[in-house]
C-alpha cells in the first residue's frame, strides 16, 4: 500500500514567476524523504506539486512530469481529486475542522465524500487511524468532543489520523512540527518512523536534526537570490548529505555556515 | 551607625496630585445646582438645564484636574467627557423613540382582541361610539401581522438562495474575474436603491408580466427582496471570506471535491455569521412602508394568500390609520391602533435581533475540551 514517486524536469510557476526550476528526483516507496533548505527556496511549493495542491492557488501551474508508480499526475484527463485521495497531506499548522468532533474529523475523508460506512466499520476505522497516529489513548474517552479543543500537538496528530484514514499511498508533510513543542515533536517523529512501514513519507522541515533523525534520504534545495528560482542542489542518503556532501552549498548549509 | 530609614513622606515621588475618587460626583452636584440657578434666571426648561449642567460639569472637572493633576490627566478627562457626551447624545433619540412608542402604544396593545381581530367591518360609527359613549375599542391588527409575516417570509425565501449563492460564487469561484467584479459593483449599486424605487420596479415588472393592476403580497415580497438581496450578499460574502483557507486545503488534500468542500466545510464553519446576517437583513426590511404600499396596497380583512388580493402589513396599517382615520371626526381610536401596531413592529424587530444572537451562538463552531 505505497507507491514511489519519480519527478522529471519539473518547473513550478506562480503566474509568470518561475518558483522552482528543473527538479529531477526519485522517491522510493516505504521510505522517508526529507526536503531541507533555507526559507523561500521552494521546498513547500515543490511538495504541494506532488499532490496537485499547488494549482489551488490562482495562477499557479507546473511543467514537467510527476510519476506515481509510472502514472503521470499531470497527464491529460487526470482528476486532481483522484490524485489527492492517493497522496495525503499534513499541513504546517494543525487544521482540524472546527465544526466537527474528534471522531468526525477522523472520518472526514469518508463522510465528506458521502461514502456509505456502517457504524461498526466507522468505529474500527477511527480506532485504527487514531492508534496509527498515536492519539487513541489520549482521546478515546472524548471522541464526541470538538477537535479544536485538543492541544496543538494533539491536533496535529489528529490531522495525521485524518490523513491516514483515507488510506493513501503517500503522505506529504509540510513542516508538521514547526508549531509544536519538543515533546509533541518527538511523538510525531516516532510516528513518522512507524508510518514508513506502510506509507511513502515526504517531509519538509527547517530542522536539520529532525531531517537527520527521521529520514532515509535527504534533498537539499537552495535559491541563488531573491527573485531567482529555487533548485534542487543535492539528493542522497541522509548520512551522506549530512557528513559527506558533494556540493559546497550543501556542506555550508548543514554545517550551519549559512541559512 | 547611620540610619537606613527613608524619610517619611506624604506621598510617593512617582505620583503627582490626585483628585479624590468622589470628585466627579461633587462636580456633578455643583454643576446641577449652578445650572438650575442660571436657568432660573432666563426661564427654566429641562433640556436647557441638562445642556448647561453638562457644559459646567465638563469645564469644572477639566479645570479642577488641570490645577491638581496636571495637563495630561486634564486632557484625559476632557476626552472622557466628550466620549460620554457623544454617547448620551446618540442614545437620546433611541430612548425617546422607545419611550414614546411604549407610552402611546401600550393602551392600544392592551385592548382586548387587538392582536386577534382584523379591521373587517370596523367603521367610523364604532369609533365615534368609543369616543362619545366609552364603548370598548373595536378592530385590531391581526390581518396586518399576518400580512407582514407572510410577505417577509416570502421575501426571505426569495433573497436567501439568490444572495447566498451569489456570495458563494464571489468568494469561491469569482477570483477577481470581470463577472465577479461586475456583480460586486452592481450589488453595491443595489444597496443604494431607494425603497420606493424597488417597490415601483416590482409593481412595473408584475404589471408587464401578469397584467396591469396586479397588487398582491408576492409583488411586495419581490420588492422587499430587491432590498434584501444586496444585504444578504454582502454579509454572507464577509462571513465566507473569513473562513480560513487552511480548512479548504485540508478538505482538498483528503480528496474532497470543491462543491462538497463548500457545502460541508465552508458553509457549516460560516453558518452562524450568515444566519445572523440574514436575520438582520429581515429586520431591515420588515419595517418598509413605501414599497409595500405600491405593491400590496392595503386591506382591512385577513388575506392569507400572497398570490391574490391586496394585503395589509404593519407599516402600511400605521400609515393608513394615521393618514385616513377610520372615523374622520374622531381620529383618536385610529391613532391608538396605529401606535399599538408600531409597538408590535418594534417588538418584532427586537425579537428578530435577539433571534439573530441566539442563532449565531447555536451554530457557532463548538469549542471546549
Amino acid at each position: 500500500m505505497s507507491k514511489r514517486i519519480d519527478v522529471k524536469d519539473l518547473n513550478v510557476y506562480y503566474g509568470k514567476f518561475l518558483a522552482v526550476e528543473d527538479v529531477n528526483i526519485n522517491i522510493d516507496a516505504k521510505s522517508v524523504t526529507a526536503f531541507i533548505g533555507p526559507s523561500g527556496c521552494g521546498k513547500s511549493t515543490f511538495l504541494r506539486t506532488l499532490n496537485r495542491m499547488h494549482e489551488v492557488i490562482p495562477g499557479a501551474r507546473v511543467e514537467g512530469e510527476v510519476l506515481l508508480d509510472g502514472d503521470n499526475l499531470y497527464g491529460p484527463g487526470v482528476d486532481p481529486v483522484t490524485v489527492r485521495s492517493q497522496i495525503g497531506m499534513v499541513f504546517q499548522r494543525p487544521n482540524p475542522f472546527p465544526t466537527m468532533s474528534i471522531r468526525d474529523n477522523v472520518l472526514a475523508g469518508v463522510k465528506l465524500n458521502n461514502k456509505k460506512i456502517s457504524k461498526g466499520e466507522a468505529d474500527v476505522l477511527v480506532e485504527r487511524s487514531l492508534q496509527g497516529a498515536n492519539l487513541w489513548n489520549e482521546v478515546k474517552d472524548r471522541l464526541s468532543k470538538p477537535g479544536s479543543g485538543l492541544s496543538g500537538g494533539q491536533q496535529q496528530r489528529l490531522c495525521i489520523a485524518r490523513a491516514i484514514a483515507v488510506e493513501p499511498q503517500v503522505i506529504l508533510m509540510d513542516e508538521p512540527c514547526s508549531a509544536l513543542d519538543p515533546i509533541s515533536t518527538l511523538a510525531i517523529e516516532d510516528l513518522i518512523n512507524e508510518l514508513k512501514d506502510q506509507y511513502t513519507v515526504v517531509i519538509v522541515t527547517h530542522n536539520m536534526q529532525q531531517a537527520a533523525r527521521v529520514s532515509d534520504k535527504t534533498a537539499f534545495f537552495n535559491i541563488a537570490g531573491t527573485g531567482k528560482p529555487g533548485k534542487l542542489i543535492e539528493f542522497g542518503d541522509t548520512p551522506t548529505i549530512f557528513s559527506n556532501p558533494t556540493e559546497k552549498a550543501t556542506e555550508d548549509y548543514v554545517s550551519g555556515r549559512f541559512g | 551607625m547611620t540610619s537606613t530609614l527613608t524619610p517619611v513622606r506624604k506621598r510617593s515621588a512617582l505620583t503627582k496630585g490626585q483628585l479624590p475618587k468622589t470628585a466627579p460626583y461633587i462636580v456633578l452636584a455643583v454643576a446641577l445646582i449652578l445650572g438650575a440657578a442660571i436657568l432660573a434666571l432666563i426661564g427654566f426648561n429641562a433640556f436647557g438645564w441638562g445642556l448647561v449642567s453638562a457644559i459646567l460639569f465638563a469645564a469644572g472637572l477639566v479645570g479642577w484636574s488641570l490645577v491638581v493633576e496636571g495637563s495630561r490627566k486634564a486632557k484625559d478627562k476632557l476626552a472622557t467627557c466628550l466620549v460620554v457626551g457623544s454617547f448620551l447624545i446618540a442614545l437620546l433619540p433611541l430612548v425617546s423613540v422607545i419611550w414614546t412608542v411604549l407610552v402611546n402604544g401600550l393602551p392600544g396593545l392592551l385592548d382586548p382582541g387587538f392582536l386577534t381581530t382584523s379591521m373587517n367591518g370596523v367603521t367610523g360609527a364604532f369609533d365615534n361610539k368609543t369616543v362619545e359613549q366609552g364603548a370598548p375599542l373595536l378592530g385590531g391588527i391581526y390581518h396586518a401581522i399576518v400580512g407582514t409575516l407572510l410577505i417577509t417570509v416570502l421575501a426571505t425565501l426569495i433573497s436567501v438562495p439568490v444572495g447566498l449563492l451569489t456570495a458563494i460564487y464571489l468568494v469561491e469561484y469569482g477570483q477577481d474575474r470581470a463577472l465577479a467584479r461586475a456583480i460586486t459593483f452592481f450589488v453595491d449599486v443595489m444597496t443604494g436603491i431607494p425603497s420606493i424605487v424597488a417597490g415601483l420596479f416590482a409593481a412595473a415588472a408584475f404589471f408587464a408580466v401578469v397584467g396591469p393592476g396586479t397588487k398582491t403580497g408576492a409583488v411586495a415580497a419581490v420588492a422587499l427582496s430587491v432590498l434584501m438581496i444586496p444585504v444578504v450578499v454582502r454579509s454572507s460574502e464577509e462571513m465566507l471570506k473569513i473562513v480560513p483557507n487552511e480548512l479548504r486545503e485540508a478538505a482538498y488534500a483528503l480528496g474532497v471535491r470543491k462543491w462538497r468542500t463548500i457545502l460541508k466545510v465552508v458553509l457549516p464553519t460560516a453558518i452562524s455569521g450568515i444566519a445572523s446576517g440574514i436575520t438582520l437583513a429581515i429586520a431591515r426590511v420588515i419595517g418598509e412602508t413605501a414599497p409595500i404600499l405600491v405593491t400590496a396596497g392595503f386591506a382591512t380583512t385577513i388575506n392569507t394568500n400572497v398570490f391574490s388580493g391586496w394585503m395589509a402589513s404593519l407599516p402600511t396599517f400605521i400609515y393608513t390609520q394615521i393618514l385616513n382615520p377610520t372615523s374622520p371626526s374622531n381620529p383618536d381610536p385610529s391613532s391608538e391602533r396605529a401606535w399599538g401596531a408600531a409597538l408590535v413592529l418594534i417588538i418584532l424587530v427586537m425579537l428578530l435581533n435577539l433571534g439573530a444572537r441566539l442563532v449565531a451562538s447555536l451554530f457557532a463552531p463548538k469549542t471546549g475540551r
